[in-house]
């Protein structure tokens, strides 16, 4: 095992925090109304962040630093989505950050929470795989609580109480494996497990596996999301709903991956990922905030994500069907929480009456994201569906597949009733002429119009990434 | 030039989607123009096309995710050219009806030049991927044509659409990843498969996979017990929205059968054939005798699709079952179906027009309420006259053509297809009796005042019903097209 000290490689991380730490002190000399400086730098640096990370596709793969962090196509997906993501948080964030009492200090939070998500994609060693869970959960009951109403309190609670046991659970399970393989490290671990005790590693793998799933936001680590979408700012909702996940799923392939035979993972991931389906489906058929509705709509999109681990290690493109649901997953998910973001005051499904006729455009994307969401093509998500299917069932799981497709029959239900009220016409009383006019700037609408023709057209666009991925 | 025609009409569509400030007059005369430039083409092509390596016309083929073994693959032969021409010329119809749409025609015209693409995109696709994506594009797309422009009760019935056909279209979506997986090497290319035939070592698993595909197309099709979202759905949807899917939409899970289910995997088809035929069967007489005892007629001409669909699958099924000699029966069975589809799609597509002039004048689909219909509308009734003699099967019509080859090469095979003739007979009865209940006799109820046929209304039918006797009459240019495409397929299906 070399060391490889390869500070130039970690430039994608080392460009998030040093963003971070910038962006927090600037965000205390700056006055008040010039405080949008540090959104402008924090976009600068994801966006140096995502190309530092593109830069680095065409490596050979490799680990650094004595074997901790590898640098391979699953680094290199999570190094380049969870900024991208980051990114069009805060600038559908507008009208909620700016002007806030807090806004470099959230920007400082973003930045953090996403370097974390990027760490515990890209780490290779159970220990750093700590310090990236820890590091991108606290930032994460911060963002939560901004909002700082009585909803935001409860949820930033039920947050920090869920992430802290399952965190206390994942150290457990990290003690436990680095105990029992005398290593923390994924790479000289595998070996050892295969010869401890089965009932240790086990319980283990259990424990890492469960910790990581509050992250993921699966079953059971879930009961967070739902209060968080709803509660906090809109654009944070979208944040936690979407960047977490990206990391922990790529490190729960990571790990599953270098589990012994001895211990039957796969399965225990396929009860998750159809517990987690099922569950966010059943819970999404009863909501009627919008936001509520799409926290369980994540639940439920996690447990596609989780067919692909299920068969990591039986099915030769699971790795590469998880990555590509994963980007197209974040970019459906942000394009819906856009369009969200855009009428702030339209919390309840019924309050999106009228909205077709005065805002085709923004309707359109509503339309096709929710599309996406169900898997119908040619919309981004179609594409992740039809590759989780296939690895899942060429992986020996066909009984998954016929889950996961009874529940996205069972998902169309909720998502065709996220649009459906804005074709009804608008209350003729409860609201002034001009009640929109004043909800999003153009910037907001345009982001969220742009995310949904990428959605639209990355079904035939995938095609690269997919060719990137396996070549 | 395959592509271009199918692509004409959805960016038509959308540039009429973005023209906001279109008269609404003109919004029909561009759909119209639209609808016909692409029929003109679609004729060019079908006399000028050469057929290529695989027997396919106008072949088309682009790498699009070649890890995944799906390709851009466009091609079209004897099964595919005469729905792609029955879809085609079912939009131009649909387009001259709705010329002087009044609500919201410029969405409409947009919403239905996308469907043209997806119609005419299936018909088209000789890439499973690409035909799953236009699949479920139809679905989407009649969804909002149900829920936006229906009557009754819409979003209930779009709903009930929306998750029965999506169901079909998952199991189907199971199919094609088990013959994807059941090819060797993986590939999604219809061509490759159908010349290689999926899991041709395996029997159970192409048996389920089989019955993935069948219960999709099924749902599709559809065909008993899978046939509870049509009725509302046609009752609800917009007359040309019944019209396109009923002409078209149920087309494509019959289509699919002869194009994946037959084909591909050969083995098990012939191994499930007869539980086909059953199924077919069930189908001609449970929807002859449901569509008697309806009063709805829109409801009464949706349940005879069932009984018209169910003969299709009969046929299918029966082709599916080999003996000694029954090459040439097989053939004309399978040359019956594809024959019933144009045919139900041009006859079906006229009653649904005319069901829609009942409503457009009363608001009313009820048998009961009409008497002596005859007297103010002598065009209506003759259409409909003609349209009803058409669907039952008389000499002379393309329904004939079609239920007499059907027969004749069903029989040939499994001799007790004959228990699926009186389901003529029924649909005979339930014809003429609504026709005397609505027509003949003293003029009451709500056919008092009753306008006869505009202008409009009687060009596109008279397009339909002249297609519906040209066919009857002269059946030889469409049964040359269509035949040996099916001796190919029945070529394909022996051991």
């Amino acid at each position: 095992m070399s060391l490889n000290m390869g500070y130039a490689a970690l430039l994608p991380e080392i460009a998030l925090l040093a963003a971070a730490v910038l962006v927090l002190l600037g965000g205390s000399f700056l006055p008040r109304n010039r405080q949008v400086l540090t959104r402008w730098f924090s976009v600068a640096a994801l966006v140096v962040s995502a190309a530092a990370g593109m830069a680095g596709v065409a490596g050979v793969p490799e680990s650094i630093f004595s074997g901790t962090y590898a640098l391979d196509t699953s680094t290199a997906v999570v190094r380049i989505v969870a900024p991208l993501a980051t990114l069009v948080v805060v600038l559908i964030g507008r009208h909620e950050f700016i002007g806030s009492v807090r806004e470099s200090e959230t920007y400082a939070l973003l930045l953090l929470a996403t370097l974390g998500t990027v760490v515990i994609g890209g780490t290779i060693d159970l220990l750093v795989l700590v310090a990236g869970y820890l590091l991108a959960s606290i930032p994460l009951y911060a963002l939560i609580g901004l909002s700082r109403s009585g909803p935001a309190a409860e949820a930033t609670l039920k947050t920090y109480l869920i992430g802290a046991l399952f965190g206390v659970l994942l150290m457990a399970g990290v003690t436990l494996l680095t105990g029992l393989a005398s290593t923390s490290s994924y790479e000289d671990m595998s070996e050892a497990l295969s010869t401890a005790p089965v009932v240790a590693v086990a319980g283990g793998a259990v424990a890492v596996l469960i910790g990581l799933t509050f992250k993921a936001g699966a079953v059971p680590g879930h009961f967070w999301i739902p209060d968080a979408s709803q509660a906090s700012g809109i654009a944070v909702a979208a944040f936690v709903t979407t960047v977490p996940k990206i990391g922990a799923l790529i490190a729960l392939g990571r790990l599953i991956e270098i589990m012994p035979d001895s211990v039957d993972v796969p399965l225990l991931v396929a009860i998750l990922a159809v517990v987690s389906m099922t569950v966010g489906n059943l819970a999404a058929l009863a909501q009627k905030n919008v936001r509520r509705l799409l926290g369980w709509s994540t639940v439920s999109q996690v447990g596609y994500l989780l067919m692909p681990l299920a068969v990591i290690t039986t099915s030769d493109g699971a790795s590469a069907a998880l990555l590509v649901y994963i980007g197209l997953y974040a970019l459906t998910n942000l394009a819906i929480f856009a369009v969200v973001a855009c009428f702030p005051h339209r919390e309840e499904l019924d309050d999106w009456a009228g909205v077709a006729r005065a805002h085709p455009w923004l309707t359109g994307t509503l339309i096709v994201s929710a599309l996406s969401l169900v898997g119908t093509p040619p919309t981004a998500v179609f594409i992740g569906k039809v590759a989780v299917f296939t690895v899942a069932w060429d992986g020996g799981m066909p009984w998954l597949v016929v889950a996961a497709a009874v529940n996205s029959v069972l998902s169309l239900v909720y998502y065709l009733r996220l649009f459906r009220p804005a074709f009804r016409p608008p209350a003729p009383v409860t609201a002034p002429a001009d009640d929109d006019a004043p909800e999003a700037s153009r910037g907001v609408k345009a982001t969220a119009v742009i995310l949904g023709a990428a959605v639209l057209s990355a079904g035939a666009a995938v095609a690269g990434i997919w060719l990137a991925t396996l070549a | 030039m395959l592509s271009i025609i199918l692509f004409f009409p959805v960016i038509v569509g959308a540039a009429l989607a973005l023209w906001r400030g279109l008269p609404a007059r003109a919004a029909g005369l561009v759909w119209l123009a639209a609808t016909l430039i692409d029929l003109a083409l679609l004729i060019v092509l079908t006399f000028t096309a050469d057929a290529g390596a695989n027997g396919l016309k106008a072949e088309e083929r682009v790498n699009w995710m070649p890890q995944l073994g799906s390709s851009y693959h466009l091609g079209v032969d004897g099964l595919s050219l005469p729905l792609l021409l029955l879809a085609d010329v079912i939009f131009v119809v649909c387009a001259i009806w709705s010329l002087r749409e009044s609500d919201r025609p410029r969405p409409q015209a947009a919403l239905f030049l996308f469907l043209q693409t997806t119609c005419l995109g299936l018909f088209a696709a000789q890439d499973l991927i690409l035909f799953f994506v236009f699949f479920d594009l139809s679905i989407v797309g009649m969804y909002f044509v149900i829920a936006g422009w229906g009557h009754g009760n819409p979003r209930r019935s779009a709903l009930m659409f929306f998750i029965y056909t999506f169901l079909g279209s998952l199991a189907l979506l199971l199919g094609f990843i088990g013959l994807y997986l059941g090819a060797d090497p993986h590939t999604f290319d219809m061509v490759e498969l159908s010349q290689r035939g999926a899991f041709t070592g395996s029997p159970v698993a192409a048996g389920f996979v089989l019955a993935a595909i069948v219960l999709g197309l099924a749902v599709k099709t559809p065909t008993f017990p899978f046939h509870s979202w049509l009725a509302p759905a046609h009752t609800d949807a917009p007359t040309i929205g019944s019209v396109v899917l009923a002409s078209l939409l149920l087309k494509m899970g019959t289509y699919g059968f002869v194009r994946i289910a037959m084909p591909m995997l050969p083995d098990a088809w012939r191994s499930w054939a007869w539980v086909i035929v059953i199924l077919g069967i069930v189908a001609v007489i449970f929807g002859a005798l449901v569509a008697l005892v309806q009063t709805n007629i829109k409801r009464m001409i949706a349940f005879t699709s069932i009984n018209h669909m169910g003969y299709v699958i009969l046929a299918v099924g029966a082709a599916g079952v080999v003996g000694r000699n029954t090459a040439e029966a097989q053939q004309l069975a399978i040359a019956g179906a594809v024959t019933q589809m144009v045919s139900h799609g041009l006859i079906t597509g006229a009653l649904f027009l005319l069901a829609g002039v009942f409503y457009d004048r009363t608001g009313s689909y009820d048998l009961g309420q009409y008497g002596g219909l005859a007297g103010p509308a002598p065009r209506f009734a003759g259409f409909f006259a003609v349209a009803a003699f058409a669907s039952l099967g008389l000499p002379g019509f393309s329904g004939f053509i079609a239920e007499f080859q059907i027969f004749t090469g069903s029989i040939g095979t499994v001799p007790w297809a004959l228990i699926a003739l009186p389901g003529i007979l029924i649909t005979a009865v339930l014809f003429l009796r609504a026709f005397q209940r609505v027509f003949t006799g003293e003029t009451k109820g709500l056919s008092v005042g009753f306008a006869d046929l505009h202008l409009r209304e009687t060009m596109a039918l008279t397009v339909l019903m002249a297609l519906v006797v040209l066919i009857g009459v002269v059946p030889g240019p469409l049964l040359a097209m269509i035949e040996p495409a099916a001796e190919l397929l029945v070529g394909n299906l022996q051991p």
